[in-house]
């Protein structure tokens, strides 16, 4: 009789997780159970009511609950043993959970575990916004909650800070729900989602301020008003509600609260070429690891880390010391984080990612134990990714560094 | 002639406030037998200086020699300690370690630890940095000296006073809200006109923390002292901190403030605060982005493991401070009012106390009541990571917030009880959700389904008038 309860326990049912445990069955994982906190299985493309999921993983388009559906399919037929309803507690260094449901508190013990928990945007209060703190002020994905599941809206004259591809995603939200955003702001001087995108809230006739931060906001029960500084000089303007939006970071919090902890640059768990934490019975896929990808890239990405768990299951867990892979300023992160000497599991990353913390012009490269193994110059955004080939060599070296050398 | 009001409005006693301080006394008058009615103008409990604190249940080490502060919070403190058993109210055994960070600060530490004594602190203990950090070796390597005083404690700021006044509605006390005192009058009873109607009493006290002075005019008392609210800014950061700081860490204080302060909190967070920032403004308590930060690096110096752990929350208070640092407590026997003002920072653990000393104050005037035939066990739904929480028991239908594990049953269970939520502000404090570290990016629009028409400003807009 065997002393766990599972072979793979899989956190967390969006893309990244649905796909995970898929793989694993169909590399012949007897148990896989997969847990989900919310009613459905998903992840946040449930309240993304308007964007395209399923292209790259199904070969068709899904929107919102029906990308989850097909999920919830797939995974059944896979014989996924599915619990929706599921929040999890905390990490055990021996690979048992615990988990919280309505039947209260229980531990389930899986040989490996793969954390999906995926990626939210961060709070007003991890802003440190100034100003009073009436109701009204909310993310993106709340506005979409509100809408998808319930039917209710927040405000109705936010006022959007952010330009990422997710604050065109709001405005459209806020549009076709009868919520008129009185204009959108960016304390960068250039919009971070490309054009045409960016020319939407101006087509809408939304005000869109560049160069604007968010100075205070005013309101005793909701907001009534907001700050903002545009060169040098403040600006009332009378708003309901304050829609932040992007800013995404790993939900990560398990990590960070076990002694596997979380890396300071990406804020996700550090994962070597299979995904494996410094725990190697914890392994971790998808938005967790970094803000933030597509579903498709999720599922893409939870499928190769999948099958290198799948592998990981024939052998004892390897504890082998992780190298860290460094990297120069103005980098921001690095996926994967750590690397482990070349074994037999299958390779889930084949590219490091990387991104940048502001727009940089210059001269990235790869050294490879003092030596350069590839370069590139260019000019880079944030909230792009940077892929760059992890060579062969890479995991059996004793130094791993990207540098980056600015140009005017 | 205004009209005699029904009945039901005639009370012995009208507490003015259901702060801390209001619902305390309110118990203690209930306990004592008297007909209590607390008035509130906010939407619910702890709408002013007492939802903004640090939690922490204070031996009165530090406070003024001699003053009734002290003798109120030592008297406070000890009825905590007696009644949070049938109250089921938490206490996190921490004590604290006054730091000194330089020679000039640990010079101080001396007549620190000699005041504690001549108060009644005599469990303490002095230092050197290296023997502290010994103990907690979480603390920066900078620490040169410190004090150790084990009888700080930290409590659930929130549903202490919850259980106070819900005590005393349960011994027919009542609690009105969106009831805003607007003139007094006296001639041998007091009629009171309110927002929300007139309102007879025997006997009023004056709790109200930051319109204390105006309670006191609007009564026709006089203007024995003047509130000079002092505002204290607070981040609260993520649970992964907790293990960091298993003490209160309290600086060595000033002359204006007891300093930053950086604490676990009953709910698995660590707390930094709060600042002194004096202000004109009663109402507005604003964050501000420079401030936030400093607090944050401030942490960071103290306990430097604390870097980069992300903020949970961020909040503003505002202290009831008057001209002068002592309680501002007056009795006028002819007009059978007290006024409890100027509770400026350690309300929470002296409010038992000040109940206490307010029906002895009472006495002094005014005869005695026929005292309850029972009194009401009342047990609070625990909050406290220390202890079992609702989660771990089954069938609590499902978790609603998932960052503080929140159940279904509890936010159910405090709308269904003796003082339910009137804002979303009480609803959180009452229950915790949406006060981990998503901020309710998850749970907030079931937050906004599951409070429909329950609480004074509805989470979502509605959808037919303001279109």
């Amino acid at each position: 009789m065997s002393a766990f309860d599972t072979d793979v326990l899989v956190i967390g049912g969006g893309p990244s997780g649905v796909a995970a445990a898929i793989e694993l069955r169909r590399q012949g994982a007897k148990r896989v159970v997969l847990l989900d906190r919310e009613p459905a299985l998903g992840g946040a493309t449930r309240h993304c009511s308007h964007s395209p999921f399923g292209m790259l993983e199904f070969g068709r388009v899904y929107f919102g609950a029906a990308y989850g559906r097909k999920l919830t399919l797939e995974a059944e037929k896979a014989g996924i043993d599915i619990r929706i309803g599921h929040s999890v507690v905390e990490l055990a260094d021996n690979g048992s959970v615990l988990v919280a449901s309505a039947h209260g508190a229980e531990r389930i013990a899986a040989q490996r575990v793969i954390v999906t928990t995926g990626a939210r945007e961060k709070p007003r209060s991890a802003r440190l916004i100034s100003g009073d703190r009436p109701l009204g002020v909310v993310t993106t994905g709340t506005l979409q909650s509100y809408l998808a599941f319930h039917g209710l809206l927040p405000f109705r004259r936010p006022l959007i800070v952010g330009s990422e591809l997710v604050s065109l995603s709001a405005v459209l939200t806020c549009l076709t729900h009868g919520a008129r955003p009185v204009a959108m702001i960016e304390p960068r001087t250039h919009a971070l989602a490309r054009a045409p995108l960016t020319w939407f809230p101006t087509m809408m006739g939304i005000p869109f301020h560049r160069g604007t931060d968010l100075v205070d906001i005013v309101g005793r029960d909701r907001v009534e008003a907001v700050k903002i500084r545009r060169g040098g000089a403040v600006e009332t303007i009378a708003c309901d509600g304050v829609l932040l939006t992007g800013q995404f970071t790993p939900e990560s919090a398990l990590f960070l609260q076990s002694p596997i902890g979380v890396d300071r640059a990406s804020a996700g768990p550090a994962v070597d070429q299979h995904g494996r934490s410094y725990n190697p019975l914890y392994f971790a896929a998808g938005n967790v690891l970094r803000a933030v990808e597509t579903g498709g890239w999720a599922y893409r990405e939870g499928r190769s880390i999948g099958r290198a768990v799948a592998d990981d299951l024939q052998r004892e867990p390897d504890a082998g010391a992780p190298v860290p892979v460094s990297f120069d300023a103005p980098i921001k992160l690095v996926v994967p984080n750590i690397l482990r000497r070349t074994s037999s599991i299958s390779t889930a990353f084949r590219e490091f990612q990387l991104r940048v913390l502001r727009r940089v012009r210059g001269r990235l490269s790869l050294e490879i134990d003092g030596q350069q193994i590839w370069q590139a110059s260019g000019t880079w955004s944030p909230e792009r990714r940077i892929l760059v080939p992890i060579p062969p060599k890479a995991p059996d070296a004793r130094q791993v560094h990207f540098r980056f050398r600015e140009e005017e | 002639m205004p009209t005699q009001p029904p009945n039901d409005r005639a009370f012995d006693v009208a507490v003015i406030g259901a702060g801390v301080v209001g619902c305390a006394v309110a118990r203690r008058f209930a306990l004592a037998g008297a007909r209590v009615v607390l008035m509130e103008k906010g939407h619910d409990i702890l709408s002013g200086a007492s939802k903004a604190n640090s939690a922490i249940l204070h031996t009165g080490f530090d406070a003024p020699p001699g003053s009734l502060e002290l003798e109120l919070v030592r008297a406070g403190r000890q009825e905590y300690l007696e009644i949070k058993d049938s109250l089921n109210l938490p206490l996190v055994t921490t004590g604290a370690f006054v730091c000194a960070w330089n020679t000039l600060e640990a010079d101080k530490l001396e007549a620190i630890a000699r005041q504690a004594r001549d108060n009644g602190t005599t469990d303490i203990k002095l230092m050197t940095g290296v023997k502290a950090r010994s103990t907690m070796p979480s603390l920066s390597e900078s620490l040169a000296a410190a004090l150790e005083v084990p009888g700080e404690h930290v409590i659930d700021p929130w549903s202490a006073p919850l259980a106070y006044l819900t005590q005393a509605v349960a011994l027919g006390a009542n609690f009105l809200r969106g009831c805003e005192l607007m003139a007094g009058s006296f001639d041998g009873t007091w009629r009171l006109e309110t927002s929300a109607g007139p309102i007879i009493a025997d006997t009023v006290i004056n709790t109200a923390g930051l319109y204390g002075d105006v309670v006191d005019d609007r009564l026709g008392l006089g203007s024995e002292f003047r509130i000079k609210p002092r505002k204290g800014q607070f981040v609260v950061l993520d649970k992964a901190a907790y293990r960091h700081v298993p003490r209160i860490i309290l600086p060595v204080p000033t002359e204006i403030t007891k300093g930053i302060v950086v604490c676990p909190t009953a709910f698995g967070n660590v707390l930094v605060g709060p600042t002194a920032e004096e202000q004109e403004d009663r109402v507005r308590a604003t964050v501000e982005t420079e401030t936030l930060e400093a607090l944050v690096n401030r942490a960071a110096e103290i306990v430097p493991a604390l870097a980069g752990i992300p903020v949970t929350a961020v909040y503003a208070g505002l202290r009831p401070a008057s001209e002068e640092k002592a309680y501002r407590v007056f009795v006028r026997p002819d007009r059978r009012a007290i006024t409890l003002g100027g509770i400026r920072s350690t309300g929470l653990s002296s409010a038992l106390g000040l109940a206490r000393h307010a029906l002895k104050l009472h006495a002094d005037f005014a005869t005695g009541y026929p005292p309850p035939e029972t009194v009401p066990t009342i047990a609070m739904p625990n909050l406290a990571e220390c202890r079992e929480r609702d989660w771990q028991r089954a069938d609590h239908g499902e978790i609603v917030c998932h960052c503080e594990l929140v159940t279904r049953r509890e936010v159910e269970a405090t709308f269904e009880s003796a003082v339910p939520p009137g804002d979303f502000g009480g609803l959180r404090r009452r229950t915790r959700a949406g006060m981990g570290r998503c901020q309710g990016f998850y749970c907030n629009a079931r937050l906004a389904e599951m409070t429909k028409a329950r609480l004074a400003t509805p989470l979502a807009v509605d959808p037919e008038t303001e279109r």
